[in-house]
């Protein structure tokens, strides 16, 4: 009777252990107060700013005409259905590149307060590429009438799955740990994609299709900036920046 | 008997339908498209409405619901054998099988809660093609050709094929779970090219998705040979013998045709519908190797009356074919 009842109570735990679905649990995030980088020193800002254009050189291959078809809504709703991995504007600008501050600052930078935005509109991720600070909120809606599966699969903070299967549904998220960049996925519409980087600063900024970039209020100083497109990898430069200047930096990504 | 006999080749069917359908899940890469689990976005599963299966929901919640139905087939088919059937080994294995689906099920929910994690994903491929050969060894069981086998002595014995027969499946099985490893690591395409490996025979670097690859492939030629010499052996010593060289040569064609999915799954770039295959015609061969061996082995397995047939233990027990049974 012993074994039985003990039998019993592991079936038990084990039926409650896997029916405690993570995927609705927000993870935890602990952030210390006042900022998200530690308990160092709070770090300086400036007047200076670091600017430049991302460029693309070559030809990119051609957008590709995205189908749909396994959803009829995502038919009727999107906008556009074109690949989104080469954006180039007309000056041959690259969009869509992650560049931020890697190396340089020191301190430990306030949490931005207002909210960035990841909205699913069309069957797409709007915006495709953007930044955050660590503890930042991220509110992740629904716009559409369909389902959508938020799938975050970072490599260091923790992987989120959650299902919004109701337009206007909504949620908040938070990373606690810097990464560039964090993919998101959506399961359901395979072609929906995102990208997210998670910084302990507020130095960073996404090309729009002139490939243009203004990381903007930096103190003076020496720094390394990354830039990162999805397709075509990273670059970095170093470039030294006086108060109150201006320093420019340009990348050129190659392609075929 | 023979109505058990005929629901077992349903459920045998049913749950071929339902590795195809996991085949879809892992090809299309769904298998995260409904995040909760058992409900389906927070609602009873059987109750999410049939319009709402898109993208990939269709294939994720749709093998749920056949995994459901092989569920309760399962159920029936352990309460079925449990409540007519006298041979109590075979009842036993009725039982097995309701335990095997129970685990399954829950090893798939925890994949999904846990975002598939490749030892989970791998036990529950592997898993699924275990229950799919212990259903099919159970058609067998129930079938009027097992049951009415007159038995009888090949008093030559044959160890080499006793041993080959054995051998077969053991080493198909083997080659699935490498297969399986390779799909959950995403090691489909670390060797891009086929036949060779970039260029070569033998990879010139190497990397864990590269090995898994390789040893997958290194696998397949082992299964081949083995499967040949079985065929060959079958075929030049028991031509007669209808029962075992109907498997050997089907196990045969089926080797030929899963190289060449293997192959174009590579080749392909992982095409959804050839991988799918690939997978199901995998489970397809296992349990064409097993009723090979089965048969071979006839002679271990007694009867309702706990007789096991003459000669059973050494090589080749003398096995009537179908309609030497039925006669």
């Amino acid at each position: 009777m012993r074994h039985r009842t003990f039998w019993i109570l592991v079936s038990l735990a084990a039926i409650a252990a896997a029916c405690n679905s993570r995927s609705d649990v927000p993870p935890v995030s602990i952030v210390p107060e006042g900022g998200g980088a530690g308990a160092n020193a709070v770090g300086a800002t400036g007047t200076s700013t670091v600017s430049g254009t991302i460029m693309l050189e070559g030809t990119a291959p051609a957008a590709e005409i995205i189908r749909m078809n396994s959803d009829p809504v995502c038919v009727k709703e999107a906008t556009n259905t074109e690949t989104e991995y080469y954006v180039v504007g007309d000056g041959g600008g690259l969009g869509n590149v992650f560049v931020y501050v890697k190396e340089g600052l020191s301190g430990s930078y306030p949490v931005a307060a207002d909210t960035v935005v990841l909205d699913q509109q069309g069957c797409r991720y709007t915006p495709h590429v953007f930044g955050v600070q660590v503890g930042q909120t991220v509110q992740i809606t629904n716009s559409d009438p369909t389902l959508h599966n938020i799938h975050a699969t970072p490599a260091v903070n923790a992987e989120f799955n959650t299902g919004q299967p109701i337009q206007g549904m909504s949620m908040e998220r938070t990373f606690d740990e810097v990464e560039v960049m964090v993919p998101f996925k959506c399961d359901v519409h395979g072609w929906m994609n995102a990208y997210v980087g998670v910084l302990d600063h507020p130095y960073f900024a996404t090309t729009g299709p002139d490939g243009g970039f203004d990381i903007a209020n930096l103190p003076a100083g020496n720094y390394v900036i990354e830039a990162w497109h999805e397709m075509l990898g990273v670059q970095t430069q170093n470039v030294t920046v006086g108060d109150g200047a201006t320093a420019e930096v340009s990348f050129t990504f190659t392609v075929g | 008997m023979r109505w058990l006999h005929y629901y077992l080749r349903f459920v045998v069917a049913s749950s071929l339908l339902l590795i195809v359908a996991g085949g879809l899940v892992t090809s299309t890469g769904s298998g995260l498209a409904v995040p909760d689990w058992p409900n389906t976005y927070g609602t009873f599963m059987f109750a999410f409405p049939f319009s709402k299966m898109v993208g990939g929901i269709f294939y994720e919640h749709g093998h749920r619901l056949i995994a459901s139905l092989v569920g309760l087939l399962t159920i029936g088919l352990a309460v079925w054998i449990a409540r007519s059937e006298p041979r109590g080994w075979v009842r036993g294995l009725g039982w097995t099988a309701l335990a095997a689906v129970v685990v399954q099920g829950l090893l798939g929910g925890i994949t999904v809660l846990y975002f598939l994690p490749a030892p989970i994903s791998i036990s529950h491929a592997g898993l699924a093609q275990l229950f799919f050969a212990l259903v099919v060894g159970l058609a067998l069981f129930t079938s009027s050709g097992w049951r009415g086998s007159r038995g009888g002595l090949d008093r030559r014995g044959d160890d080499g094929l006793a041993r080959l027969a054995l051998a077969a499946p053991v080493a198909i099985y083997g080659q699935i779970l490498l297969g399986a490893t390779m799909r959950h690591t995403g090691a489909g395409l670390a060797i891009p090219d086929f036949p060779l490996a970039f260029g070569r025979l033998v990879p010139p670097e190497w990397s864990t998705g590269i090995a898994i690859h390789f040893a997958h492939r290194v696998g397949a030629l082992v299964v081949a040979a083995l499967v040949a010499a079985t065929a060959v052996r079958v075929l030049f010593h028991h031509r007669e013998r209808h029962e075992l060289t109907r498997p050997a040569l089907l196990l045969a064609a089926l080797v030929v045709v899963q190289v060449g999915l293997g192959a174009w799954t590579v080749l392909s770039g992982r095409q959804v519908a050839v991988n799918t295959a690939h997978v199901a015609v995998g489970a397809v061969t296992l349990a064409t190797s097993l009723v090979l061996a089965l048969r071979v082995h006839r002679g271990w397995f007694p009867d309702a009356a706990g007789r096991r047939r003459p000669g059973a233990t050494s090589g080749v027990a003398s096995l009537g074919s179908g309609s030497e049974a039925r006669a």
